[in-house]
């Protein structure tokens, strides 16, 4: 009874991970790393040893995106988060986009498991890369190149108006009915919020939308935070994360979100086993 | 009173392929109503974006052109194919939305006496998104446009409007968000044609760039019109009313029904984009091109459905 939504959870990340629509970059033709080489690198890390691989974190990304505004990322961690060992900080950037920094997520012990999935603005044909920090201060670092381009400018597409009326409102999803205690448990926050970008021009009145896009995320259980993120104008509109954290026992589940306009908005849930 | 006739002719040779000039084939599908017929094509270098059904509306006093073309050069044959056809004067060009296929041509129909009708919403669409289109016209369709090939209504519709073009009313109607968020129906009265445009796609796979729910809900709507004829966007020039409609809303519902229930499912956009909707895929054109996005666009909307 115990162990079971942990399998479920792990075959659900399986079929994720084996998704045809969901491979990572791995082609014979290898795109040039230009501006992470010329300024990003840099720019994020500075002179901090990096290592590259899988072995720490893992970044699903689709290689041809459908919709360059709507571009699904699953970051996977590779090690459990224990008080020992954990990953502390996992950076997205997207080089080739006109504000590479993505966003930013801080990890607990108490999230269980370092797993991030959201969904992203990308530009124009653009490595993405996931640069996870562990608690001893090392950093990993995955990548995958995706081809899209216009996910910045443009336009907003379907219902604007439809999407102010109901900016701020937020829910969590939760994968099963009831809570675990003591394991991972995946859930989804679902943010509504057009986070439009300030690059979207109005070529006839040659205004530009003035950007208002969330910039930061808090989740905590029981007053413990168990995930921050700092956010960026490349998550896609109605941001959408999906995440693990461990309970201790029954409690209340917070999101409190800010944006760059100030905006504050919050929501919680009761949760039971 | 040789002259008119000697100009009608002289601009039928205008139009005549013979010549070099680009032309466009008109047909009549009912007294007065023309509809050139598109293609079910990506829009490309090769066929310009040239690719929906546009036409016009013929009173005794005005013309109506109702979609404008897909570039620049098919709004000034459709503009040269309907002097060709007719001498009384276009007094309006209706855009049934901001699409690029629909309103690229409008530049072509600019002159003293020519009024432009739109949903609303229209201008505003036009404005956001002429930037984007204009940098994906250069790159797809080696079309460079300006500011000026986007025209936006001098006539707004907010809710119903009727166009006069003497003997002959035209019934505007501004659309909730379906197709996009600025669609436009135009029904003639006279004939009883009901022109859809994108509202109805036959064939071709229908794309979602506004509401899948309010697409559903504006053709539970408009399939009670007792229309004689319909007039999709991408399809034959006329078709069967409400019967054409019905592959089309078998479409839309099936993908919000396995949409709800992937959803339900705590399935991802991921898992949704591989599974949702395939058996549908040897019934449209251009299927692999649009619906791996349409579910993507139609999941992020569903996610916010009440339980």
């Amino acid at each position: 009874m115990h162990r079971r939504p942990l399998v479920f959870s792990s075959l659900l990340l399986a079929i994720a991970l084996l998704s045809p629509s969901l491979g990572s970059s791995a082609s014979s033709d290898t795109p040039e790393e230009t501006s992470w080489i010329n300024g990003l690198r840099a720019k994020f890390i500075g002179d901090k040893a990096i290592e590259e691989g899988n072995d720490v974190i893992e970044l699903s990304a689709p290689y041809r995106a459908e919709d360059p505004a709507l571009v699904p990322l699953q970051i996977t961690s590779r090690i459990p988060q224990t008080p020992e060992r954990f990953i502390r900080k996992i950076t997205l950037v997207i080089d080739n986009n006109p504000v590479p920094f993505g966003a930013s997520f801080e990890f607990t012990p108490d999230s269980g498991k370092a797993d991030i999935a959201m969904r992203v603005r990308v530009n124009s044909y653009s490595y993405v890369r996931a640069i996870a920090e562990t608690n001893d201060g090392k950093l990993h670092m995955a990548k995958a190149f995706v081809k899209a381009s216009g996910g910045c400018s443009a336009p907003i597409g379907g219902d604007l108006e439809a999407a102010m009326a109901r900016l701020g409102k937020m829910k969590f999803k939760m994968e099963g009915e009831h809570l675990t205690p003591q394991q991972p448990n995946l859930t989804q926050l679902l943010i509504s919020h057009p986070n439009i970008t300030g690059l979207q021009m109005n070529q006839i009145s040659r205004m530009v939308q003035p950007a208002h896009y969330v910039e930061e995320v808090k989740v905590s259980f029981n007053e413990k935070p168990v995930l921050t993120a700092q956010t960026d104008i490349a998550i896609s509109a109605d941001p959408n994360f999906r995440f693990y954290f461990v309970p201790p026992g029954p409690g209340e589940l917070k999101a409190e979100i800010r944006d760059n306009l100030g905006g504050r908005y919050s929501t919680t849930q009761t949760l039971t086993p | 009173m040789p002259r008119p006739a000697l100009f009608a002719s002289l601009l039928l040779l205008a139009a005549n392929p013979c010549l070099g000039r680009a032309t466009i084939d008109l047909q009549p599908i009912a007294t007065g109503v023309f509809v050139h017929q598109g293609v079910h094509q990506l829009p490309d270098h090769h066929n310009r974006g040239e690719i929906a059904n546009i036409g016009f509306i013929e009173g005794r006093r005005c013309v109506a052109v109702i979609d404008s073309g897909g570039s620049p050069e098919q709004g000034r044959a459709l503009r040269d194919g309907i002097r060709a056809l007719t001498r009384t004067p276009i007094c309006y060009v209706i855009n049934t939305h901001v699409h690029p296929d629909h309103i690229y041509g409008n530049r072509a129909f600019r002159e003293p006496g020519v009024r432009f009708v739109g949903h609303y919403k229209l201008g505003a669409a036009m404005a956001a998104r002429a930037a984007f289109y204009s940098e994906k016209a250069d790159r797809d369709l080696g079309v460079a446009l300006t500011a000026e090939d986007f025209v936006l209504p001098d006539i707004e519709v907010n809710g119903e409007l009727e166009l006069d073009l003497g003997e002959r009313h035209l019934k505007l109607v501004a659309q909730a968000t379906a197709h996009t968020d600025n669609d436009l129906t135009v029904y003639d009265e006279t004939t009883q044609t009901l022109w859809l445009a994108d509202l109805l796609f036959m064939e071709h796979l229908p794309v979602i760039d506004g509401s899948l729910n309010g697409w559903l809900k504006v053709l539970d709507r408009v399939r009670k019109i007792p229309a004689r004829r319909v007039v999709p966007g991408h399809g034959p020039v006329a078709a069967f009313w409400p019967a054409d409609a019905a592959p089309e809303i078998r479409y839309l519902s099936e993908l919000r029904t396995e949409l709800r229930a992937a959803i339900k499912q705590g399935r991802t956009i991921e898992q949704a984009v591989a599974s949702v909707g395939r058996s549908e895929r040897s019934r449209w054109a251009l299927f692999d091109e649009f619906h791996p996005r349409n579910v993507a666009t139609a999941y992020a909307e569903l996610e916010w459905e009440e339980d």
